[in-house]
């Protein structure tokens, strides 16, 4: 049966800016990951989705602060443990982050094997650097990248090596979760697909037991993740499974973000792209209703009044808005009608 | 599309050589392009294939080692200064980075008013000027009240890629080129971005030369789509007959690299 690894409960963080005022981008999230399975979030810019990778780690510096909820990771509550202590004994072991700029996270004067090396010897000082030679290299071979990238310079590598390499290092203790915050945005698409196999690699020779995916891509997601979640202004406003997201969405949203989808298949160039109007709400005092009410079609002026919570549907489904599963479809099936003609 | 097709950007044999002897490395080798009037032409091709050396010597940015370029079917001139201010009243570029795009001390009216100002507007009245910019900024679905005074950096990367073009709306010229306009930014202002272009195209009569990584955008967007490797273009026709009927096996490769959602993305074949 499978095991909780993660589970967050009501994780609530802000950001203090400058002048003092809260800024809550993560937002009441509580969110379950099993033992081999993989989650996506997914989100346009500024919805809350990288902080959420950051809380998830339990490690807050500011200008980032905890309010509430729990984090606990393989048992271990870490929602209110010493930073020195989550550094040492959780980031790495239990828990790693690739961050969205990993391209840059390389030093750019030391050798990739010299990182390991501090790497490693961060969490384990008694390992020689043989032993450590030893580990990184039938690491990189696994996961196919050649040995021969342990002694160059991050310079000498392309933007695909880099990021594949960032990913390689990031696992090299065998975390429990992986958390990738867009790893492949700053990629080709050739180079992409690279470091989409490798993802999936990691989980299937044991590297780590379970996967974070963070995307706006909602294609990549869904060729990547068992299980995907839409953020919306710090709040989730649906989560199910791969599938049932994408093509069966049901909080507006969501229908929007499936309508900005591209890909080259018979058939596609004819669909329309419908962007979702306006900019989502800032967040220093965000509206008291749905906080996508101004930007939703099927608006109505119940909405607005007070906030909506996340409703369950099913095993694992869930989706925040004030109208029911039927009046949903009925409005997107109306929708549907009105552009076929 | 125009029945009658005019020419409007064609270069023959152009080539861009960086290094020499044994460090040379040919980022262009021998391109011709043929761009007629109102079409959307793609240029695909993965990182280091040599598009944006092709873009930045279609704009003039940097000198051809080889080659000719002409405009309206006569050879481009911009040997002196002036003449490339001229040439670039007719050809505009969108970069992929709009956070460089700009020059952080002016702000957002500044930007706009060059731009009239280039467009020989200097003498209109400021009420007009403002209309103008409203009326530009309205096209992008920004609103001019609430940029006025801003500076660039306060925006998002969305809005500013709409800025810019909101920048092309003012200028009208003959060709746009976009240079990955969208990869930097996420996939529900792409949308919106890609549907503004399509309006210039429409509305305007521009030329749109879009230029990127992804062949899902560019079968999306184009007429007409150019495959580019190794500085060399390897395919090239309408984007119907490209891209659900590729020929060569690096057509072939770029497809399948691209995540689908209704067929089976196959993942062993990198």
């Amino acid at each position: 049966m499978s095991n909780v690894i993660l589970e967050v409960r009501e994780l609530t963080t802000k950001w203090v800016t400058r002048f003092k005022e809260d800024i809550c981008a993560v937002d009441h999230v509580s969110l379950k990951v099993e033992e081999g399975k993989s989650l996506g979030i997914a989100g346009e810019s500024g919805c809350g989705k990288s902080t959420l990778a950051l809380s998830l780690m339990g490690y807050y510096f500011p200008p980032l602060h905890y309010m509430s909820g729990e984090i606990i990771i393989a048992g271990r509550n870490i929602s209110r443990m010493d930073p020195d202590d989550i550094r040492k004994s959780i980031l790495g072991r239990e828990i790693a982050y690739i961050p969205q700029s990993a391209m840059n996270a390389l030093n750019p004067t030391q050798k990739i094997i010299h990182f390991i090396e501090d790497v490693v010897q961060a969490h384990d000082p008694y390992q020689t650097k043989k032993e450590i030679y030893e580990l990184a290299r039938s690491c990189f071979e696994t996961l196919g990248l050649p040995a021969g990238v342990l002694q160059k310079y991050p310079v000498e590598l392309s933007g695909g090596m880099k990021q594949r390499t960032v990913i390689a290092i990031s696992v090299i203790l065998f975390p429990k979760v992986l958390i990738a915050d867009e790893p492949s945005s700053a990629l080709d698409v050739t180079s992409q697909k690279m470091v989409i196999k490798m993802l999936k690699n990691l989980m299937e020779n044991g590297f780590i037991e379970s996967l974070i995916f963070i995307t706006h891509e909602l294609p990549l997601l869904y060729n990547v993740t068992d299980d995907i979640m839409v953020m919306y202004a710090g709040q989730i406003v649906e989560k199910g499974t791969a599938k049932e997201v994408v093509f069966d969405p049901l909080h507006p949203y969501a229908k929007g973000l499936m309508g900005s989808i591209i890909v080259p298949e018979q058939g596609q160039r004819d669909v329309k792209l419908t962007a979702i109007p306006g900019v989502p709400p800032n967040l220093k005092n965000p509206p008291t209703g749905c906080r996508f009410a101004e930007r939703c079609k099927y608006v109505r002026p119940e909405c607005t009044l007070h906030s909506i919570p996340l409703r369950d549907v099913g095993v694992g489904r869930a989706y925040r808005c004030i109208l029911s599963e039927k009046e949903l479809r009925e409005a997107y099936a109306k929708e549907a009608d009105k552009n076929a003609r | 599309m125009p029945d009658e097709k005019k020419l409007c950007l064609s270069t023959s044999g152009l080539t861009k050589v960086f290094g020499f002897g044994r460090q040379k490395t040919v980022a262009v080798d021998h391109v011709d392009i043929h761009f007629y009037e109102g079409e959307v032409a793609s240029i695909v091709g993965e990182s280091g294939s040599g598009k944006t050396t092709l873009a930045k010597m279609l704009l003039g940015l940097i000198n051809p080692t080889e080659g000719e370029v002409y405009f309206q079917g006569r050879k481009r001139d911009i040997s002196s200064q002036k003449k490339k201010k001229e040439y670039w009243k007719n050809i505009q570029a969108i970069f992929q980075d709009p956070y460089s795009s700009y020059n952080i001390f002016r702000n957002i009216d500044t930007v706009l008013l060059d731009c009239i100002h280039m467009r020989g507007g200097r003498h209109l009245p400021h009420a007009k000027k403002v209309e103008m910019m409203a009326e530009a900024c309205g096209f992008v679905n920004l609103k001019f009240e609430e940029l006025t005074k801003k500076y660039p950096f306060e925006l998002s990367g969305g809005q500013m890629q709409r800025l810019m073009i909101a920048r092309i709306f003012l200028l009208n010229p003959k060709i746009l080129l976009a240079d990955e306009p969208t990869s930097m930014i996420d996939a529900c202002s792409r949308a919106t971005i890609l549907d503004m272009l399509m309006q210039l195209r429409k509305e305007v009569g521009m030329t749109v030369i879009f230029i990127t990584h992804d062949i899902g955008l560019a079968y999306y967007v184009s007429d007409s789509v150019y495959i580019m490797e190794r500085g060399k273009f390897v395919e090239s026709g309408s984007a119907d007959e490209v891209i659900l009927h590729p020929k060569e096996a690096y057509t072939q490769r770029l497809i399948s690299d691209v995540p689908k959602i209704y067929e089976e993305w196959d993942l062993s074949t990198v």
